[in-house]
């Protein structure tokens, strides 16, 4: 019996990065706003004690603060023709769980994606032909980077970024990243103090004529009191960020820059322990009552609302859209439906470099404390004699020394016995590593649809990840780590070993918790599921927000793109959806 | 002011029924509203997320709890069949509608110093607040206390009704300040120390005391142990915001500042400290003696791992964040129980208009022993200018039963 609750003017499912920045400014419009979050209540000093924090076993191992299968899994296969079976454990991404959302447990590099990267179907064809990208299925955002610069700039500032400008209003900046598009103004706060091995890596670019900079981090340079009066405290370097909380208010999460506001609000509630089963729909399917959740104890309540917006992690967004039957689901047969369609990830390898002579004490680390050379990333490099398109940022970010998962041994190490233990203590303090963050693009089989067969715990179908690295994709990442091996020898160390990918993504190790696309933006809605506000095309006073509107990934981090669309949403509803709310805002 | 003003307006929005309200009506309701600020009245007869005045939690005090009653103008529940003459006795005298005797937990010995207009101002205020039906058995004390005739004799032992008498020697800002110290702010209801009466030791005025299991600091101007190290900015600063370069409000005080002096205005908080600041003397002040060694060493310890990483190694701290613990008044007063406190269970500041951040100091009770919190505690209030004597693990002992009953 399903408990029917009353109206509120907006509900929010999840009360992660998006859904604490849409609740914010939807708050301050006077609006009644209701988050409801799967997963518990998550503080600072409760939940990311500076007493405990720092269990890597519990947290990194046995990841703690992460979605578990047993609450949502998926299924998985590397092309249509396999049968998909589910993942038993989460490996190669690790969506997040709890108030904060991933947000909590990220490293907080924070880029922005360039403005051909925002026109990549129309850049590419330009450049090199539309035969190039024959057998990929890449698109427009139906944005510019100017029309985003904005609302980066507002993420930034809310977040506290520490980085160095490469461009401000069209001029170069020393020191910064000369690539990246002109923004307004510089970061609110100056690089981190760098440690010795990026410092060594940046040294070794840049007499190889390459351009590294500071990587922008969302760990504090230095005290920062963000625009909406909240606090952060200089990054300590203790090396607990990926897959902790932190516990010195050093690195920014929605904790750390949003709820202390956003709680106090009488017109904002969150519901926690609580899971939406679906997005209700009138008659029609054309406009959203509100959803359906269920709460710890089993009980299920109707919550009416005028707005709904999805801002759980992004695959979770495009399974709840299939599940309420908003927008039709992409089958790659026909090319037809929306939703599911432009699934991309991110195309990562890794290097390492071991020395004899130097000490590079990893344990003094932070999550995005590092330098990047983005010479051979998207753009910036011209593909003209080249076989693929897309490209790749190589970063020298070593985020941490942890003492179990820190084991850097040379290729020929024994994988166990007094000769590995021998070659650990080596390599610990005297091995560099750098990798790069490579862009992810479409194809017409790599998709999200609903399983036919496996079920999660109230009956509702799993979600179907169809997902390979493209030919195109795997041709990048193998001029990319030629590259990287022309830095390796430059370095010098006594050996070197660099990562090459292959066809076959596997979803046990991990790689990146960069899952984009499924409910892609863009200008047309035989192409995309919703529109350049993230309005749904099909249920108007549904807004989908997260990287599942990312036409593909570029070859950077998404968090600050994620960061920027939620304000652009926020600020389209605020100033043009509610003066007539439930219309689109573009027409079809 | 105009917030307040704000706020009333949309109050009486609300009441589309009753009478228009005149001008000078509305001006007295507003200037009780500010009493109702300067006397902390939400504070003990509003529970956490309760309705406005309608009942507050239970005090503890020393002789069994006492729960604050509703006052808003419910006829039933409320103090509706109240006359404002009823409300001016029981300010001035403790002795309320019906000769009802109150139990000085009403901090009616402060309140009788506040005048006939600004009593008469709040009586304004309180009847325009929301009627609550909330039936509230505030006497919940033990026999013979419960016999309320008994506050007779207490009254006639401890208490008079004096008016508050400004000093002509004094600036008028100074008289103010002890004005609102001494009467409607009640500072000593918690920072006096009690005579074993219950009543305040006028002799020790604000020198500091200890109550529901927290020590209220001496905020006298002792320069050792009270607000000698602070500036009247820094003492408006904490007030206003709960928070300043040298403390953060923990406690009943993080309350006190959330419902009471964050709302004053900066003139009001300017005069409490210099009133505040013009107490006290640093004569008699005794160096404690010199901690012992191997305590130090060990409490050294502790704090590199267990407090550096916010505190800093040299006790810093970090601005608005994490308070110094470096030349720190409230980390050297002579009772530990506010620090066994923060310690143990952890505490979390308050959201101000203009400290939002709310950090919070986390919970190590289940990591520490009574020894070791014992032994940190001796560290950091022998370090960094900081001299004061060493805590036992008795004292620590005492507040972690407190806290685990």
């Amino acid at each position: 019996m399903t408990k029917i609750l009353p109206r509120k003017d907006v509900v929010i499912v999840g009360l992660g990065w998006t859904g604490a920045i849409l609740a914010n400014e939807l708050t301050d419009q006077g609006l009644d706003v209701l988050a409801i979050e799967r997963g518990p209540w998550r503080d600072t000093a409760t939940d990311f004690n500076i007493g405990y924090m720092q269990d890597e076993l519990r947290y990194a191992v046995r990841r703690d603060l992460f979605l578990q299968p047993v609450v949502e899994t998926m299924t998985m296969r590397n092309d249509p023709s396999q049968t998909a079976l589910p993942m038993r454990d989460f490996g190669s991404f690790l969506p997040g769980n709890g108030v904060g959302g991933a947000g909590v447990h990220w490293n907080g590099h924070t880029w922005r994606f360039w403005d051909s990267d925002f026109k990549t179907r129309t850049n590419l064809t330009n450049r090199y032909g539309a035969a190039r990208i024959a057998d990929l299925q890449v698109e427009d955002w139906g944005v510019t980077g100017a029309e985003m610069e904005p609302y980066y700039d507002q993420f930034e500032y809310l977040a506290g970024i520490s980085g160095k400008a490469g461009n401000i209003k069209g001029q170069l900046q020393e020191g910064g990243n000369p690539f990246e598009d002109s923004r307004a103004r510089d970061y609110p706060n100056p690089p981190m103090q760098m440690t010795y091995a990026p410092t060594l890596f940046a040294e070794t670019g840049r007499s190889m004529g390459l351009h590294p900079f500071p990587t922008p981090s969302a760990n504090m340079s230095r005290a920062y009191t963000n625009p909406l009066g909240v606090t952060l405290g200089q990054c300590t370097f203790c090396g607990f960020c990926e897959r902790f909380g932190c516990a010195n208010y050093s690195k920014s999460s929605a904790q750390t820059t949003v709820l202390p506001v956003l709680m106090k609000k009488a017109n904002f509630e969150v519901r926690t322990d609580s899971e939406v089963l679906h997005v209700d729909l009138a008659a029609g399917g054309k406009s959203a009552r509100g959803v359906t959740y269920v709460d710890s104890s089993g009980e299920a309540y109707f919550q009416p609302a005028d707005l709904v917006l999805l801002c759980a992690y992004g695959l979770h967004n495009v399974r709840l859209m299939m599940l309420s039957g908003i927008g039709g689901i992409y089958d790659p047969n026909t090319g037809e439906g929306t939703v599911g369609r432009n699934y991309c990830y991110q195309t990562n390898v890794g290097t390492q470099v071991f020395f004899d002579d130097k000490n590079f004490n990893p344990f003094i680390a932070a999550g995005a404390l590092g330098q990047t050379i983005d010479d051979y990333n998207g753009d910036a490099f011209d593909h003209g004699g080249l076989d693929f398109v897309g490209g790749a940022g190589i970063n020298c970010i070593p985020t941490n020394g942890r003492p179990i998962g820190t084991r850097p041994t040379p290729p020929g190490t024994p994988k166990w016995g007094s000769a590995w233990k021998k070659a650990t203590v080596q390599g610990y303090k005297s091995t560099l590593g750098f990798s790069t963050q490579g862009s992810s693009y479409a194809t017409r089989a790599n998709y999200l649809d609903l399983d036919p067969t496996y079920k999660d715990r109230f009956g509702r179908p799993l979600m179907r990840m169809t997902f390979d690295f493209p030919e195109n994709d795997v041709r990048m990442s193998n001029y990319l780590s030629d590259r990287m091996e022309e830095i390796a020898k430059k370095l010098g160390g006594r050996q070197y070993n660099v990562g090459r990918l292959k066809k076959g993504w596997n979803s046990v190790p991990y790689q990146s918790t960069h899952n984009t696309g499924g409910a892609i933006m863009g200008a047309d809605p035989k192409r995309s599921a919703v529109n350049v506000f993230l309005q749904s095309w099909d249920v108007p006073n549904v807004f989908v927000i997260g990287a599942s509107a990312f036409p593909q990934n570029a070859g950077k981090n998404p968090t600050g793109t994620v960061g920027a669309l939620a304000f652009r949403a926020a600020d389209a509803i605020r100033n043009h959806y509610l003066r007539n709310p439930g219309a689109p805002l573009v027409q079809a | 002011m105009k917030t307040l003003a704000l706020t009333l307006a949309a109050g009486f929005a609300g009441l589309a029924l009753g009478p228009a309200i005149a001008a000078d009506q509305a001006d007295q309701i507003i200037r009780g509203q500010y009493q109702a600020v300067l006397g902390d009245c939400a504070g003990c007869h509003t529970k956490p997320g309760g309705k406005p005045l309608a009942g507050g939690l239970p005090l503890e005090t020393p002789f069994g709890a006492l729960i604050p009653p509703n006052i808003t103008p419910d006829t039933e529940t409320g103090i509706g069949n109240w006359s404002e003459a009823d409300f001016r006795d029981m300010m001035k005298t403790g002795v309320g509608h019906n000769g009802v005797r109150l139990y000085p937990a009403m901090p009616y010995p402060a309140y009788t110093r506040m005048t006939g207009q600004d009593i008469s101002d709040l009586w304004a205020y309180l009847t325009t607040v929301d009627p609550v039906s909330n039936k509230v058995e505030a006497n919940q004390l033990p026999f013979p206390l419960n016999i309320r005739l008994s506050m007779w004799g207490w009254n006639l032992l401890n208490f008079s009704e004096t008016p508050f008498t400004p000093d002509p020697s004094k600036p008028a800002e100074w008289n103010r300040g002890a004005y609102i110290v001494q009467g409607a702010g009640h500072c000593g209801t918690c920072h006096t120390p009690k005579s074993f009466l219950g009543a305040d030791k006028d002799s020790v005025f604000l020198q500091g005391a200890s109550l529901q299991g927290w020590f209220a600091p001496d905020i006298t101007n002792n320069a050792q142990s009270g607000l000698g190290k602070w500036s009247e900015d820094e003492l408006v600063q904490y007030l206003k915001t709960g928070v300043n370069a040298h403390s953060i409000a923990s406690g009943p005080m993080a309350e006190a500042v959330e419902n009471s002096t964050s709302k004053m205005t900066d003139a009001d908080l300017k005069a409490v400290a210099v009133y505040l600041k013009s107490l006290g003397s640093d004569t008699g002040v005794a160096q404690p003696a010199k901690p012992d060694r191997a305590r130090m060493v060990t409490g050294e310890a502790i704090y590199r791992d267990n407090c550096s990483a916010c505190h800093g190694g040299d006790g810093a701290g970090a601005g608005a964040l994490f308070p110094a613990l470096s030349n720190n008044s409230i980390v050297a007063q002579g009772n530990t129980e506010t620090l066994a406190q923060l310690v143990l269970a952890g505490s979390q500041a308050v959201h101000t208009e203009h400290a939002r951040t709310t950090p919070a100091m986390p919970s190590l009770a289940w990591r520490l022993s009574d020894q070791e919190v014992a032994d940190v505690l001796t560290y950091v209030r022998n370090s960094w200018g900081n001299a004061a004597p060493m805590v036992s693990s008795g004292d620590v002992a005492a507040v972690r039963k407190e806290l685990t009953q």
